[in-house]
Parts: C-alpha cells; structure tokens; sequence
C-alpha cells in the first residue's frame, strides 16, 4: 500500500510520539487506574499502525522490523510466564513482592497519592503484558499489510 | 425495565451475528458476524454484573453499599482479548483463501467436498 | 520430589507454555537444539503426568489453588466458597491428561522428520506446545471460564496448526470452517458460564453443582453445552468439519486433533456428570447422546466407505469411533439415576467408553501417522494412485495393519478390549444399539482391508520404484503407539483397573468431586 497525502503525515509525526506516550502511561499505571496492559499495549500498537497507514508499509519496513517485534512479543510473554514462576516457592502466581518495601513498595489500603510502587509483581506483570500485546498487535498489522501486497514482500 | 433493555440488546446482537454467519455468503462479514456475537456474550456478561450502587474494589465505600460486581469485567476483559486473537486468525485465513481461490464468496470457495 | 508432586498441576500447564515461547527465541539460535528442547520439555510433561497420576491413584483428588499462599486450601480465610483460580485433577482428568502427554510426545519425535523440509518451524513447534496447553489446561481446569479460556487456546492453535501448509488454499478453507465453528462454539461456552453465573453467583464447577437446580437457563446452558462439546468432537450432526481439517493437516497434527476432540469430549462428560449428575433428567439426556453416538458410529463408518483419501477416509472413521464412546457414556448416563442398573451394567459401558478414548488416540493416532509416512513417500493421498508400498516399506505396513486391526475390533489388539465391553454392557441395556455397533465394527474392518489392499498390497509400481522406508523418527513415533496398542490389548484387565476404573468412578462420584473442593460443607 502506497503511504497517504502529505497533511495525513505530518499530524502522524506530530501525534504518534504523544500515542505511545500515553499507551505507555496507562501500561504503568495499569494497577492504579482503569486499564493495563492490554489496553495499553493496543494503545501504543495503534500508533505503529498510524505509522504504517499513513507511510504505508514499504516505507515504514526499516523503521518497524517485524524480526524484532517477534522477539520482544516473545520475552513479554517470557517474562509474564516467568513471573509466575517465581513465585513457586509458595505457589504459582503468587505475589512474592507485595510488602517487601523498597522499589516496589507496600500494599497501601485507604486513600493514598497512587504511587506506583505499591502492588508487588503486578506491575510487571502489567509492563510484561504490555510489551507482549504493543509487539503483537504490531505484527499482525504488518503482516497483514504484507500479504496484500505480493509483490512489496520481500 | 430499563435494566432489562441490555439483556435485549444482548439477545439482538447474538441473533444478528448468527444470522450474518449463517446466511451471508462474503467471508469477511461472516467474521464480522462472530464478531457480532462475541459482543452480544460480552453485554451480557457486563450487564450481569450491574448493580445500582458504586464503582468495585472501592476502598471507602459505605459499609452495605452495592457494588458493581468486578468479576464480570475481568471475564469480559479476557474474552475481549481472546476475541481480538480469533479475529485476527480467521483474517489472515480469509487472506490466504483470497491468494489462492481469488474471491470471497462462500459459495465459490470450496474444494473440499465429499 | 514432594515439591514436583505439590506443584504438577501448574507445572503441566505452565512448563509447556513457557516453552512454547521459549522455542521461538531458540530457534534463532539453532534449529537442532530447538527440536532437543522440544523433545525434553514434553518427555518431562509425560514424566510430570505420571508422577501425578501414581498421587492422584494413591491418594485421591488433587487441588491446587493459584495465587494464594497455601495450594491447596480452596476456599480462602474470610470466604465461604472458592474464589481463585483452581485446578483440580482426578482419575477422570488424569486420564485425559496421560493420553494427550503420550500423543503429544509422539507427535513431536514425529514431526521432527515429517516436517523436515518446511520452513516455519520455529512458529509449528510453538503451536504444538500451546495446543498440548489447551488441551491440559480443560482437562484440568476447575472452574467454567478458565475451560472456556483454554477452549479457544486449543482451538486457536489447532486451527493454525491446520493452515500450516499455506502454498495452497484448501488448508485455508479447512481451517477457517474449523475457526468460524469452533470460535461460536466458545462463545455459547461462555454464553452458558454466563446464565451459571448469573444464577449461582460462582464460576467454580463444584460450588456450581452443589448449588445446581436445574431451572429453565440450566436447561438451556445444558443444551448450549452439549451442543457445543458434541460439536467440538465430530459428533454425527455437526461433524462437516472433521473430515475438512483432519485431512489437511499435517499428519502428527491430525493424531493430536484426534486427541484435542476426546478433550472437548471429556468437557461434555464433566459437564454432565459433575454439573448436572442426577440433578437432569438422566434418562432424556443420556438418550440424547447415545441417538448422538449411533448416528455417529453408522454414518461415520458409511460416509468412509466411498472414500478415496486414506486421510478423509481415516477422519471418517475418527467420527464413527467417536460415535463408540459417546454410546458407552450415554447408557452410563442414561442409568445413573437407578444404582443397580448402575452397577451391573451401567458402570461397565462407561469403563468401555473411557477405555475406548484412550485406544482411540492410540490406534488412530498410529493410523493418521501411517497415512502420513504414505503421504511423505508417495506425495499423494489418493488410494486409487497408490499401490504396492509393502514391499519397500514392510515396517510401515505392519503398523498400519496393527492400526486397522485394532480399530475393527481383532482379538489380540486393544480395540477389541473396550468394543466388547461395550458390546456386552449395552446389549443389557438394549440389544439393538448392541448389534449396531456390531455391525459397524465390520462394515471398519471391510474399509480398512479395502485401504490396506489398495495401498500396500498388488505388483510394485513404477513411479515408487525409489520409495524408502521412512526415517527413524517417524518409525519411533509409530512405534510408541503401536507398542501401547499391544500392551493395551494383552493386559486389558491391569489397564482397565488402574486408570479406567478411576476415571469411571471420578465421573459417576460427584459428591466426593464436591466434598473435596468445599469440604463437606
């Protein structure tokens, strides 16, 4: 697919930095508020799929490497997975970081500021997911927008 | 009553979906279809879970305040993810079956037989 | 070791799944040691399998509750019914999970010639993991979404599995109707869980059953349910896709589809038994599946008559065994209500199904591997092109007249165990489903003799005058599964008291299922 006209361009560089800002921000904040790492994760593989829409996907090849995206869906899941088996001391799944103070915090009840280190292993395990689904998607989008083309594909 | 209008909106959906997988022919809009119905699942699932009263998992709420049930919305959450999978696998089929058979027509694609 | 055997549960479910995700970063490394992985992993699956499955013989029903910080307390402090993640193995599941450990395997050493000479291997592994993933994921699951999550797992990957082979579109075709049917399917399981939810107010099997009334929305999940699960195992009324993606799949695939349909067919007996049990209607519903069975069992076989694609034909007959098993269960079913006809015969032809599951997946198996090795010499799948093989494949042939022996019922081989219990313990239920079935294990074996001569037997023919025998890792695969068949068939009794009888009882025996998980509340 050939890209789209110059004004479609220019508001995809302007808005796509600001897309995956925001993607990246609900993944992080995806234990506090509504949303995480799914919802986050599509957020920012939107924005990619801006940038393969609007230069189509020819040009965006150097850019978005679909080599690379497979191997970062991979260790997101990887290390969704291994999180889970980190806490097989007790049981799998279990949050073994809750409580432990530090980086990642206490568990607070009642109101508090919202800071992010509070929840133990949820937010990696938001961030694991997040990075899973943004590369995922992403590969779809490029996939699919390969196969239309035979002869683009190379 | 008016909590009874998703209910039926759910029905409608489904029935809709079964209809465009059942009785139209393009295969895209049979993907749409399950799309459709996958929706329909999806409210009601949620419109279970309604309760008038507050947002769940709310720290300071009154005590025997009703809450909207948080269980639905992680059913529905995963189903959804679930449902982008699917969709995007029954695509790329219709893809491959585009290349090789070269229309969308569920009539005409189809080899197999017997 | 008490750590394994606390842990195996999640270990089954889990190490596979990791693994699955761990060989696409491997294969970039090297392709050999991905297929070592491979192997390794799903050795250690079985090997897991049968530590569990000695625990769950000796001591009972296991549970393991995630994210807890005990495993096994299934209701936590503060709440009186289970709210997390649980998963629960006993003789029923157990079983499940030994057959689909053992074809997993075997597809896999299978694969690793058989697939040889295609790229994207990287990707086939990883879905074969996943698919072995769903399918323990619902044999062990222990609550109604998770069954639904690990359905559409299973049936993601196997429609993927069955589009492997894209340079031509009839895979393609196969695979979407799968999807499209399979993908519905999920979301009336859901559907179902959903009206169980909105009733009970739990997603925990056991807490479901033990509040379960059996009003109108039961009734409708029930049909939901069943509709859904006699669909996903090829039963006779919705079985359009089974001969579509069983024979354009690759062969190990096709063994393990055959697997992941029994999955589908022990969700529809856990529903039935450990949901519903007595609750239902026991004489209408078991009625209905043994109607679903016999016209399984007679049109499967008739339909496989004309055939001449030994892999649509062999898919054929997958719906005709199929129909075997669901008769056995149904009369099971049918008298669960009245113990005495439960046990003097109603016990016998469930042992009979669930006896037949597992020889299924051993002898059909065996035989979509054969038709696969035909396929990897001959590069045709059609019976009137064949021709002669036996004399450049002797080993081969043997295990292909293993595999139709043993599925038409011949005395030394397994399928002859279960078929005669389940032709006895039926023919006291009602004689003329009996001679049914009967009928329909000859009109097999004439069907098989009908393959076996035209592939393996007459003058040797000239365009396979350079065919070889099949390398060794097929020759291994096969080997397995004819090896259990021979074991299966001499020790029928051992078989049948070790892990049949179990399952059985598992499945009849909901109360303890119940007291177990909510402890006796």
């Amino acid at each position: 697919m050939r890209g789209m006209s110059k004004i479609v361009r220019t508001i995809t560089n302007i808005l796509y930095s600001f897309i995956i800002i925001f993607g990246f921000y609900i993944i992080m904040h995806g234990h506090l508020t509504p949303g995480g790492g799914f919802q986050g994760g599509a957020v920012v593989a939107s924005a990619f799929a801006l940038l393969v829409v609007s230069y189509g996907a020819l040009k965006i090849k150097d850019m978005l490497k679909a080599k690379n995206f497979s191997v970062s869906e991979c260790s997101g899941l990887l290390a969704f997975i291994g999180l889970g088996f980190l806490g097989i001391g007790t049981v799998f799944f279990y949050n073994f970081l809750a409580g432990k103070g530090g980086l990642f915090g206490n568990v607070i009840y009642g109101i508090n500021p919202g800071d992010l280190n509070t929840a133990g292993v949820l937010p990696l395990m938001n961030i694991a997911v997040g990075i899973e689904v943004l590369s995922g998607l992403t590969l779809i989008i490029l996939y699919m927008f390969n196969a239309n083309n035979p002869k683009e594909e190379k | 009553m008016i909590y009874n209008f998703p209910f039926i909106a759910a029905v409608i959906l489904i029935g809709l979906g079964v209809y465009a997988c059942m009785f139209k022919r393009n295969l895209i809009k049979i993907v749409i279809g399950i799309s459709l119905i996958e929706s329909g699942v999806n409210l009601f699932l949620i419109t279970l879970g309604y309760r008038k009263g507050v947002a769940p998992i709310y720290t300071n709420a009154p005590s025997g305040a009703s809450m909207v049930l948080p269980t639905p919305q992680a059913l529905t959450l995963t189903s959804i993810v679930i449902g982008v999978a699917t969709t995007a696998l029954m695509l790329s089929f219709v893809m491959t079956i585009y290349k090789h058979y070269k229309t969308l027509d569920a009539r005409k694609a189809r080899r197999l037989k017997g | 070791m008490n750590f394994l055997i606390l842990h195996a549960p999640i270990l089954i479910i889990a190490i596979p799944l990791l693994a699955a995700f761990a060989t696409l970063l491997i294969s970039k490394i090297s392709p050999k040691l991905r297929n070592i992985f491979v192997i390794t992993v799903l050795s250690f699956v079985l090997f897991l399998v049968l530590l569990l499955a000695h625990q769950v013989y000796t001591s009972g029903m296991q549970v393991y509750v995630l994210g807890s910080n005990q495993t096994t307390v299934a209701t936590p402090s503060g709440y009186s019914i289970p709210v997390r993640i649980m998963l629960t193995v006993d003789g029923a599941s157990i079983f499940m999970a030994i057959i689909t450990a053992i074809v997993s395997l075997v597809g896999a050493i299978y694969s690793l010639s058989f697939m040889k000479k295609y790229s994207g291997l990287d990707k086939y592994y990883t879905l074969l993991l996943l698919m072995s993933v769903g399918m323990f994921g619902m044999e062990f699951t222990g609550d109604m979404f998770n069954l639904f999550v690990f359905l559409e797992i299973l049936s993601i990957s196997s429609c993927a599995l069955v589009a492997f082979w894209t340079h031509k579109g009839e895979p393609s075709e196969a695979a979407f109707k799968y999807m499209v049917l399979s993908c519905i399917g999920a979301l009336f399981v859901l559907f179902a869980t959903a009206l169980f939810y909105g009733q009970y107010n739990a997603l925990n099997i056991a807490m479901i059953a033990s509040r379960m009334k059996y009003s109108l929305l039961d009734k409708i999940a029930l049909g939901l349910l069943v509709a859904v699960f006699a669909m996903k195992c090829g039963a006779v009324p919705m079985h359009m896709w089974t001969p579509d993606a069983y024979s354009k799949a690759p062969a190990p695939i096709t063994a393990m589809l055959v697997v992941a349909s029994q999955a589908s067919l022990y969700a529809l007996f856990r529903g039935v038994f450990t949901l519903y049990n007595v609750t239902l209607n026991c004489l209408t519903v078991g009625w209905i599946i043994i109607i679903l069975g016999v016209l399984s069992m007679f049109i499967g076989v008739t339909m496989a008559l004309p055939q001449h694609d030994v892999k649509r034909l062999m898919a054929y007959h997958a719906i005709s065994q199929t129909g075997y098993m669901l008769l056995g269960i149904g009369v099971g079913l049918a008298v669960l209500g009245d113990t005495n006809a439960l046990n003097s015969y109603g016990l016998m032809a469930m042992k009979g199904g669930l006896f037949h599951i597992i020889n299924h997946a051993m002898y059909k198996g065996l035989l979509f591997l054969t038709a696969g090795a035909i396929f990897y010499v001959t590069g045709t799948r059609d019976l009137n092109k064949m021709g002669g093989l036996a004399h450049k494949m002797p080993l081969t042939a043997i295990f292909f007249m293993i595999g139709a022996l043993s599925i038409a019922g011949m005395p030394p081989f397994n399928g002859f165990a279960s078929k005669i219990m389940i032709y006895e313990s039926v023919y006291k239920f009602n004689p003329v489903l009996s001679i049914l079935a009967m009928v329909v294990s000859i009109l097999t074996l004439a069907s098989f003799v009908k393959v076996f001569h035209s592939a393996f037997m007459g003058p040797q023919l000239p365009e396979y005058k350079n065919v070889k025998e099949v390398p060794k890792s097929m020759l291994i695969g096969m080997g397995i599964l004819s090896f259990m068949i021979i074991l299966f068939g001499v020790f029928p009794d051992i078989v049948v008291n070790t892990i049949v009888a179990p399952a059985a009882n598992a499945l009849v025996n909901q109360g303890s299922y119940i007291t177990k998980i909510l402890g006796g509340a």
